[in-house]
């Protein structure tokens, strides 16, 4: 099956832009046009070279590397597949209940790479855009520019993402790539400086947060005619929520509601996620497409991430966060909103959630026990889901008699949200670039589209702000019409 | 009051410092007691030493020779810590490094292993030489140990222990040159077909990540490993305690 502009009929009598690769997002990727002599837009494709490679050798491995092994796959958001890869596997160990320091250590860990990930995503990668406009003198717009014309903004990203990372050092030993969580516990608790270290900023991060809202409200709702229809298209929307329906990134059970807001599944147990979600194939792109197995792959698609996420769920459990949540479910009228550029807004609640969150967790003493690690009878499978910054993240591990690795099946937040990247940058490239002559501004419109997912392209590869980018526009018999490129070291 | 009776005592030089020692010891024995580190890896203090590694070569008289097993002998003058020796001792270090498959970044040793430690210590910042990525076991058939044949850099100490501690001769060498690995005494060849069991010595000495206790990993926090918070040329208690189970005991 093919969707609208998919794939067009007669490609070979059209000229094809590449955006190669996209910048301002995490690890590399591309999209291609397809046009005709008259610019109208026949095809888009977003195309990602996600290496899947830690499926097959994760095979053979011992479980218990597991969770520091597959971490790898991020530089950016590690911490989503180490408390992932522990959570299938303190199912393996039999760690039916961990001890409430594990649980809430690991909690605090999770909540500080929220943060930490939603700050880069918004002041670094997306705040250009978002400040000076998508088609804005290309060589300010990035978070230089940005900490030219807002140094108070840009300043408080970086403090608000340097927390994040100081709260992972302290739970994981370092801010990237820590060993903090293994199979049915933790390594470490807190101490009680650790505790007093991150308290002290601790409000100031939830205060900046709230400005962060704030800062994306206005822009949303000063401009409803951009932020509104910018890439909007209907979708299901699918996330993990708490047993009461709460927003919750570590722990919960499978919800999906339509594009209408009508729940269609509600508190799956994870483990059988196989049984509930497939994966198709398309020949185009080497990552999958996935869809709700009883809807089938052209209905079944879904949206994941800050937006599904901020909406799927019944309330947030922290009172500034559940404020800011009900004005955007209000601004819906009723109806859910599927704006593209509303994952900012709602990407900026959870990093309010997340950041009054650490606050409170910060004064649990169980933060600072010494009861790590619990085991039980172990087991030969087990599924962690976590709701990464990105989206719903799953692990799914199988493990032999002699305790090394027979199956692991990884579906990634990006992965997703595949389709739902795709139907958006459509939408743009249908609305914005149809019959027109491309410009460098133009073409950003489609790398607008797909920073708002805030996409993990190709995780550990980054070569953030050093991206060469060459757009070459050519005839339909291959002659060389307009070029536009970007060198290695960031110049125009 | 010394002990040591200074009119009769003996030494030599190290780097132009005076170490002294008893008649018997070799050289690296003498530097290593005296507080006066010299790289090694396959030197074990309770075990007969065999020069294999040459990471302790150092200059006799201007004569390299591995100080393990070399005897110590008033009046000599040994250079070790010199720009020359250093950077043959990173050369020796990138060959192990590209003849095995380490990679630090999933192993449960990091943190504690001697080969990573000498590393860093020594400033190796990349491993020069084209990787060759043999293929390597790992065998999981026992029930409380794992063997990852992937990160032996043939020290021979596990051989050592298994031989002259355990007397059950587990471990062998087969093959030559480059083509040298680690075997298993098991007509199988699996280590479930032993009577090795995870108390013995061989399953504690382990310098590097090849023999490890099973379901247990990463149970030290970053910044509590062996060697995070100081340079293993700097911590002589933990080189001679050679790495294994003294970990294992100190983990929570």
């Amino acid at each position: 099956m093919s969707f609208d502009l998919e794939t067009a009929k007669l490609s070979d009598k059209l000229r094809r832009v590449a955006i190669e690769p996209v910048s301002r997002v995490e690890g590399h990727g591309k999209v291609t046009i397809l046009l005709d002599d008259d610019d109208k837009v026949h095809q888009v494709r977003l195309h990602i070279v996600e290496f899947r490679g830690f499926e097959k050798f994760i095979q053979g491995r011992p479980y218990w590397e597991v969770p520091v092994m597959v971490q790898r796959l991020c530089g950016i958001c590690p911490v989503s597949h180490h408390l992932a890869a522990s959570k299938a596997l303190d199912i393996i160990v039999g760690a039916t209940q961990l001890t409430p320091t594990a649980e809430k250590v690991r909690r605090l860990m999770h909540y500080g790479q929220i943060l930490q990930s939603h700050a880069l995503h918004f002041f670094h990668l997306s705040s250009p855009d978002l400040l000076f406009g998508f088609e804005s003198e290309v060589g300010k717009r990035n978070i230089v520019g940005v900490a030219a014309a807002y140094p108070d903004i840009a300043k408080k990203g970086v403090l608000l993402r340097k927390f994040g990372q100081e709260v992972i050092r302290i739970t994981a030993g370092k801010r990237v790539h820590g060993t903090g969580s293994i199979p049915g516990g933790v390594n470490k608790s807190l101490s009680r400086e650790d505790r007093d270290f991150l308290l002290k900023d601790a409000y100031q991060m939830v205060s900046w947060s709230r400005e962060a809202v704030h800062l994306i409200k206005q822009l949303h709702q000063q401009n409803p005619a951009l932020y509104d229809i910018f890439g909007s298209f209907r979708s299901n929307m699918m996330s993990i929520v708490a047993p009461d329906g709460g927003l919750d990134f570590y722990h919960g059970a499978l919800r999906a509601r339509d594009a209408d807001g009508k729940i269609m599944f509600d508190q799956v147990d994870y483990q059988g996620y196989a049984q509930l979600l497939s994966e198709g194939v398309k020949p185009w792109s080497y990552m999958k497409f996935p869809f709700i197995t009883a809807l089938g792959e052209e209905n079944g698609w879904y949206k994941v991430g800050p937006l599904a996420r901020v909406q799927n769920c019944n309330h947030i459990p922290t009172p500034l966060a559940d404020a800011e949540r009900n004005e955007l479910v209000a601004y819906g009228k009723g109806a859910p909103l599927h704006a593209t550029l509303a994952y900012h807004w709602a990407r900026m609640i959870e990093m309010l959630f997340a950041a009054e969150t650490i606050k409170d967790l910060l004064h649990d003493e169980d933060l600072m026990g010494d009861d790590l690690v619990v085991s039980g009878e172990h087991q030969r499978e087990g599924v962690g889901v976590i709701e990464a910054p990105r989206g719903t993240l799953i692990h799914h591990y199988r493990v032999g008699d002699d305790d090394l690795v027979t199956m692991a099946n990884l579906i990634v937040s990006t992965t997703h949200n595949n389709q739902a990247m795709n139907t958006a940058v459509r939408e743009v490239a249908k609305r914005y670039l149809d019959g027109k002559k491309l410009t460098e501004g133009l073409l950003n419109h489609i790398e607008v589209a797909i920073r708002a997912f805030d996409p993990c392209l190709s995780c550990a590869t980054h070569a953030l702000g050093k991206m060469p980018l060459e757009v070459t526009l050519q005839d339909a018999d291959g002659n060389l019409l307009d070029r536009l490129a970007k060198v290695s070291h960031g110049d125009d | 009051m010394s002990l040591v009776d200074n009119s009769t005592s003996i030494s030599f030089l190290i780097d132009g410092e005076e170490i002294p020692f008893v008649k018997g010891q070799s050289i690296l024995q003498a530097a290593l007691a005296a507080g006066k580190y010299i790289p090694h890896l396959c030197y074990h203090p309770e075990f007969k030493p065999n020069g294999s590694c040459k990471l302790c070569t150092v200059k006799i008289n201007g004569r390299p020779g591995a100080s393990c097993i070399t005897q110590a002998e008033a009046g000599l003058s040994v250079e070790s810590d010199t720009p020359e020796i250093n950077d043959k001792r990173r050369t020796l270090l990138q060959m192990l490094l590209v003849e095995g498959n380490h990679f630090c970044p999933s192993c449960e040793k990091s943190g504690n292993c001697m080969l990573q430690a000498l590393a860093y210590d020594l400033g190796v910042m990349s491993p020069h030489f084209p990787q060759i990525f043999p293929v390597r076991l790992v065998d999981a058939s026992h029930s409380d140990i794992l063997l990852d044949f992937n990160r032996c850099i043939l020290c021979e100490i596990c051989v050592r222990a298994s031989d002259e501690v355990d007397h059950k001769n587990v471990f062998a060498f087969s093959g030559r040159g480059i083509t040298k690995h680690l075997i298993v005494n098991a007509e199988s060849g699996r280590l479930a077909d032993t009577d090795f069991l995870a108390t013995d010595k061989a399953a504690q000495v382990c310098p590097v990540g090849v023999i490890l206790p099973k379901r247990m990993g990463f149970t030290i926090p970053i910044g509590r490993r062996k060697f995070d918070e100081r340079p293993i040329s700097e911590q002589m208690e933990k080189v001679a305690d050679a790495a294994g189970i003294a970990i294992r005991e100190s983990s929570p």
